[in-house]
C-alpha cells in the first residue's frame, strides 16, 4: 500500500500538524519508503495468532478507590503558556 | 592520585566510604570536566552545578553520620526524558520549551533516595526517536571516540546519545537512559560503555516522557558491568504509580558478578547473521562465542525464525503508540504555543513548529496505520507478528537456552550528518536490527564492549535473557568484559 499527496494532507490534518505543500510532497516520499519497508509483514502467516496485548504475563493492577493525590491546581497550571486563576486559556471555541 | 573522574562507581564508593575523598570533591571534578568538554561534546543540555553541590554536601554529611545509601555521593547524568522536579525536562524537543515538572520520576526519585547526586540533563534524540542523537532540538552529540588518525566527528548512537557520550568521556560516573528499540544498547556499543535494558516492567515508567508505552523501558549506561548492576539495583522498584511495574523484589544484581557460567547454555541465533554485515562483526561474534566457551558455557545453535519481521513490526507499533502519546502536545497545558486564528489552527501551528522532522514522520505513520480502514492491515497484523517474535524466544528458552549472544549493532559508529542515512529514514532504522527484537518481546538485553574494529572504534556484543533474569546477563557480560577488557577513548576534546 502507498499514500498519495491527498492522503498525506488528510493524515496531517488528523494528526493536527500544519504542513506546507512542499513538506507534504517530501513526506509522501518518506512515508511511502517506510510503508514499503513494513510491507514485508504481509508475507507472515498470522492465521490463528493472537495479537499481543501485554508483553509480560501480568494482570492489570488495581488500587484502592481513594483520593491519593490532588488539590494542586497551581502545580497543574504552572507550566501553561497562558493561564488565569487556575484555568488554561485557549482561543475562543464557542461563538 | 588518579583523576577523580576516572573512578568507576564501585571505586568511588569505596573511596567515599573510606573517607579518602568527599562527594563535594568528586562532584566538583565532574562539574569542571563538563565545563571543559561540553561545548565540544554537547552531551548535557542543562547542567545543574548548584543543585549538584548541595546534594553532594548532604551526601558528605550522611557519610559522616554513617547513614550512607548505596549510591551516596555518586554524581550521575540524567537523560532529558526523565521528569526532574523544577529542572529542564523537555525530551530534547522544541515543543516542551521551558517545561519544568512539578514532580519527580520514580527512577530518579529512587536514585536520589539512595544518595546519588544529579549533575544535569543529558542530550538525546527528540522524544527518543532516533539512532544517532541527530534529531535533538539541541543539536547532535559528538562521540568521544574517533577513528584512528581521523578528526571526523562521529555520532554516539541514539537515542541515549548524551548518556553514552557523557559516560564514555567521564562527564558523569553513570547515567540513566531509556530503550524503546535499542536506545540504550546501540549507543553503549558505539561508545565502548555497558548498557542494559531490563525486562519490561522492571523499572517504573512513571515520570518518563512516553514514546511507545508497550516498549519503553529505563536502564543505566555505565563504565563497566558492575557499575551497571549497581545502578539498576537502585533504579528498579515496584511502583504503584505504574500499573505495568512488576511486583517482584529487586535482586542484588552486583552479587551475581564473578559467578561461574559453567554449564550455562548460550544460544547463537542464525538469523542474526544478516546480509552485508561487516566481517569484523562476525569475527567479534565468534570471539564472544570462544570466550564464553572457554568459561565453560555450552554453545548451541538456535533459530528465531521471525527475527527479520521485528523491525518492520516495530515501525508500525512504535509510531502508532507515539502518535497517541504525543497527542497531548497541543500548546495548551505546557511547552510551546504558536497562536492561530482559532484553536485548531493553534494546535496545527504549534505542532508544526514544535516537532522535528523525524517526530512528525512517526506521528504521521502512526496516525495513518491507526486510521479507519487500515487498522487490521497494519496495527493488528503487527501485534500478531509480535506474538510470533516473542514465541520464538520462548521456544528457545524452553529448549534449555539460558541466554542468547548476538552482535549489538551491525556496524561501529558512523559520521555525523552521514548523507546516505539522511536521505533514507529506513537505512537509519536498520541500526536497531539486532536490538529491537528484545523490546518487541519485552526481554532484558545488555550491550557490553567486545573490542575495537580496524578503525579503532568500539564494537559491542549483546546478551539477551529470560524475563527478569538480569542476573544471568550481568554474570555472563562480566565474563566477556574480563576477556575483552575495558575501552576508554583517547582525549581529544
Amino acid at each position: 500500500m502507498s499514500v498519495d499527496l491527498a492522503t498525506v494532507k488528510r493524515v496531517a490534518r488528523l494528526a493536527r500538524i500544519a504542513v506546507s505543500e512542499e513538506e507534504a510532497e517530501r513526506m509522501t516520499g518518506e512515508l511511502n519508503g517506510i510503508l514499503g519497508f513494513v510491507e514485508q509483514l504481509s508475507e507472515v502467516n498470522v492465521d490463528g495468532v493472537e495479537p499481543m496485548t501485554s508483553v509480560t504475563p501480568m494482570r492489570m493492577k488495581t488500587r484502592e478507590d481513594i483520593v491519593m493525590d490532588g488539590d494542586k491546581a497551581a502545580d497543574v497550571v504552572a507550566n501553561a503558556p497562558n493561564s488565569d486563576r487556575d484555568f488554561f486559556l485557549v482561543p475562543k471555541v464557542v461563538e | 592520585m588518579t583523576e577523580l573522574t576516572s573512578l568507576t562507581i564501585a571505586e568511588a564508593r569505596a573511596k567515599l566510604s573510606a573517607k579518602e575523598i568527599t562527594s563535594v570533591e568528586l562532584t566538583d571534578a565532574y562539574i569542571a570536566a563538563i565545563e571543559a568538554a561540553n561545548e565540544t561534546i554537547n552531551a548535557y543540555v542543562d547542567v545543574t552545578p548548584e543543585q549538584a553541590r548541595e546534594m553532594a554536601r548532604a551526601s558528605d554529611a550522611r557519610i559522616a553520620a554513617g547513614k550512607a545509601g548505596p549510591l551516596e555521593g555518586i554524581p550521575l547524568g540524567i537523560k532529558d526524558l526523565f521528569a526532574t522536579e523544577g529542572v529542564h525536562t523537555q525530551a530534547c524537543s522544541h515543543i516542551l520549551d521551558g517545561f519544568k515538572p512539578r514532580y519527580e520520576s520514580t527512577v530518579t526519585r529512587n536514585l536520589w533516595n539512595d544518595g546519588a547526586v544529579m549533575l544535569g540533563k543529558l542530550n538525546m534524540d527528540e522524544f527518543a526517536m532516533g539512532s544517532s542523537n541527530e534529531s535533538s532540538y539541541y543539536g547532535p552529540v559528538k562521540n568521544p571516540w574517533r577513528a584512528k588518525g581521523s578528526n571526523l566527528d562521529l555520532v554516539p548512537g541514539g537515542s541515549s546519545g548524551g548518556s553514552a557520550a557523557a559516560v564514555a568521556a567521564h562527564l558523569c560516573a553513570g547515567a540513566t537512559a531509556t530503550d524503546t528499540g535499542g536506545s540504550i544498547r546501540q549507543p553503549a556499543a558505539f561508545t565502548g560503555t555497558v548498557g542494559i535494558k531490563p525486562t519490561y516492567g522492571r523499572c517504573s515508567r512513571f515520570g518518563i516522557v512516553a514514546f511507545a508505552s508497550s516498549l519503553d523501558q529505563a536502564g543505566p549506561i555505565a563504565r563497566d558491568v558492575r557499575d551497571a548492576a549497581i545502578l539498576l539495583k537502585s533504579m528498579a522498584s515496584v511502583d504503584p504509580k505504574d500499573t505495568t511495574s512488576v511486583d517482584l523484589p529487586v535482586p542484588d544484581y552486583a552479587a551475581s558478578i564473578g559467578q561461574s557460567i559453567k554449564g550455562m547454555k548460550i544460544g547463537i541465533p542464525k538469523e542474526y547473521r544478516v546480509e552485508g554485515m561487516p566481517e569484523e562483526i562476525e569475527a567479534l561474534w565468534q570471539q564472544g562465542i570462544a570466550w564464553l566457551k572457554d568459561a565453560g558455557a555450552e554453545i548451541v545453535d538456535i533459530s528465531l525464525p521471525h527475527t527479520q519481521y521485528a523491525l518492520p513490526a516495530y515501525y508500525i507499533v512504535a509510531p502508532a503508540e507515539a502518535s497517541s502519546n504525543l497527542a497531548r502536545y497541543d500548546g495548551v497545558r505546557y511547552g510551546l504555543r504558536v497562536d492561530g486564528k482559532d484553536i485548531v489552527d493553534m494546535y496545527e501551528k504549534t505542532r508544526a513548529a514544535g516537532f522535528g522532522r523525524e517526530v512528525k514522520r512517526r506521528i504521521m505513520i502512526g496516525t495513518y496505520v491507526l486510521s479507519a480502514g487500515y487498522y487490521d492491515a497494519y496495527y493488528l497484523r503487527a501485534q500478531k507478528v509480535r506474538t510470533l517474535i516473542k514465541r520464538d524466544f520462548e521456544l528457545a528458552f524452553q529448549a534449555g537456552v539460558d541466554a542468547i549472544l548476538t552482535p549489538a549493532t551491525p556496524s561501529s559508529a558512523f559520521g555525523i550528518a552521514d548523507e546516505d542515512l539522511a536521505a533514507d529514514p529506513v537505512k537509519m532504522y536498520l541500526n536497531d536490527i539486532f536490538t529491537v527484537t528484545v523490546n518487541m518481546a519485552g526481554l532484558p538485553g545488555i550491550a557490553v564492549p567486545g573490542g575495537l574494529d580496524h578503525k579503532g572504534l568500539p564494537l559491542g556484543l549483546q546478551l539477551i535473557g529470560k524475563p527478569f533474569e538480569e542476573e544471568t546477563l550481568f554474570k555472563t557480560a562480566h565474563v566477556i568484559e574480563q576477556a575483552a577488557g575495558r575501552f576508554t577513548p583517547a582525549k581529544w576534546w
